[in-house]
């Protein structure tokens, strides 16, 4: 079976030679196209490390990585990428700063002079539907930590990438910004059918957007779990309170304490 | 009215500086020859006002110059700093070593080399005005935040593309942060050359006027000094704040 992300076997060492930190090992990952992930584990399991092995910023030291049926052997440039760190430069404004990737990846860094106002329509509209309409000419630290994190999520998604990478993207927000980040991530992956891998800490987070929920062992991190999640979408807010999404959240924090214990 | 109390408070304070000067000088007798009174070096400053402006202007034009160059040289050599890992390596121990030289030790052998004059107070002014520069915009460079690049690699970013959406912006506000260290030292630069080799500029005045026992006018040479120093230093934090508005967000921002 082959999927659009597919780790085959993976084994990674930190630091290099034999005395190296080994970070993953025999690791085994199949996503398909289109499909909502999420990667749970203990911390310093390898979940970033996942992130970077699969958009090619980094190599396996045995192993394959493809995406979208290719042999992944350097950056892959049809993914966006957001992480925990808004990382928005204070010196662009939002607006700017979301348009930031078309200045980088072909095709549109040749075209983006001459079709700006059509660019400049798209990224308008992005941000609208995230919910930041009239603000992309505010200037990031203008904007509170959910609002910046939601750009964040917009400068990912501009060059409408086939992967979509968060590394625990909503980690640093308040209970109730996160919640709304879910909503607004649920709808945006509705709408546009990315395959997004998901890595977090939040159990609760990782059942009520993925497809798929991905449990890692303590380090050296392989696969332990796979978790089918077969909520109906679109999923209210609400899920996240009922009896059987609860047990599925307790039933996975029971695995990854068991992989903590283990290690 | 608080505000306006802070406003006048640097004049106020400069002012209570010299009343006190000049009452101290009057109360203690002190002869003109150890610590001249402020009214003696105005007085100085209005009968040398000529030799003390064309000094001046020398003095000026070497800083100046030595600054332009050391703004050039350290902007490109803090770019290939920071651009790659190899040449700092290389470079910064040499940097340290050549950074821990006095430069008043360097003027002798700028002399064998140029004699006398300008060239050797412009060469000063560059070779103490550099190091902050370099420092600086590597620092910018170097300092990237690491997710930053992940974003963009991923993307298919060359180095080139990091350093230029990211790297050279950001480095900018170390780069005019470093601009107004770097004007008072070559300053600095500049008034050690002239003193030791030069027969103008305002050090070399001050050590004139020094060896014919016109204390005054000493005085008055280092007040031209203070005064052409503020001026260039707010000229840089002026450059500094329009240039990097972004980086002076709240209170400061014009």
């Amino acid at each position: 079976m082959s999927g659009f992300v597919d780790l085959r076997n993976i084994r990674l060492t930190y630091g290099g030679g034999p005395d190296g930190t080994l970070a993953l090992d025999g690791l085994d990952m199949t996503i398909r196209k289109g499909e909502f992930a999420a990667v749970v584990g203990p911390s310093g399991c390898g979940k970033s490390t996942l992130m970077k092995l699969a958009t090619g910023l980094m190599r396996p030291q045995s192993g394959t990585v493809e995406v979208a049926g290719k042999e992944v052997n350097g950056p892959v440039s049809i993914a966006g990428m957001a992480f925990q760190n808004p990382s928005m430069l204070p010196w662009r404004t939002t607006l700017q700063n979301v348009m930031l990737p078309l200045e980088i990846v072909q095709p549109h860094r040749r075209k983006l002079s001459k079709e700006r106002a059509a660019y400049l329509q798209k990224a308008e509209d992005l941000l609208s539907l995230v919910g930041l309409k009239g603000f992309g000419e505010k200037f990031p630290w203008q904007l509170s930590g959910g609002m910046q994190q939601r750009a964040n999520l917009c400068r990912a998604l501009i060059h409408d990438p086939a992967l979509l990478m968060l590394d625990e993207p909503f980690g640093a927000l308040d209970a109730f910004t996160r919640e709304e980040l879910w909503q607004v991530m649920r709808d945006l992956h509705a709408e546009k059918g990315f395959t997004t891998i998901l890595v977090t800490h939040d159990l609760r987070e990782a059942v009520y957007l993925a497809d798929r929920v991905f449990v890692m062992s303590a380090r050296p991190g392989r696969v332990i779990l796979e978790k089918q999640i077969t909520f109906p979408r679109p999923r209210p807010i609400d899920l996240t309170y009922e009896a059987d999404f609860n047990d599925i959240v307790h039933e996975l924090r029971g695995y990854i304490a068991e992989a903590r214990a283990a290690a | 009215m608080n505000d306006k109390w802070i406003k006048a408070a640097p004049w106020l304070w400069t002012i209570g500086l010299f009343v006190i000067w000049q009452a101290a000088v009057a109360a203690l007798k002190l002869p003109v020859y150890i610590l001249p009174a402020p009214t003696d070096i105005f007085a100085s400053l209005i009968q040398y006002w000529h030799p003390i402006w064309k000094n001046s202007l020398q003095t000026l034009f070497t800083t100046l110059l030595g600054f332009g160059l050391a703004v050039v040289g350290g902007l490109l050599l803090g770019l290939a700093i920071g651009w790659s890992r190899a040449v700092y390596a290389g470079l910064y121990p040499l940097m340290i070593g050549f950074n821990s030289v006095p430069k008043v030790a360097v003027v002798p052998i700028l002399v064998i080399w140029f004699g006398i004059g300008t060239i050797p107070a412009v060469i000063t002014a560059f070779l103490i005005a550099f190091f902050p520069i370099v420092v600086n915009v590597a620092t910018g460079l170097a300092t990237i935040e690491p997710e930053m690049e992940d974003v963009l690699r991923a993307l298919g970013a060359k180095k080139l593309d990091i350093m230029l959406k990211v790297g050279i912006p950001r480095s900018m506000p170390y780069f005019f942060g470093s601009l107004k260290i770097a004007i008072t030292l070559a300053f600095v630069g500049s008034v050690i050359s002239e003193t030791v080799a030069a027969n103008s500029g305002i050090g070399h005045m001050m050590l004139a006027a020094q060896s014919q026992f016109n204390v005054p006018l000493v005085w008055a040479g280092l007040v031209a000094l203070a005064v052409l120093g503020i001026v260039m230093y707010a000229l840089m934090a002026w450059i500094e704040l329009r240039m990097t508005g972004w980086a002076h967000r709240g209170a400061n921002r014009p």
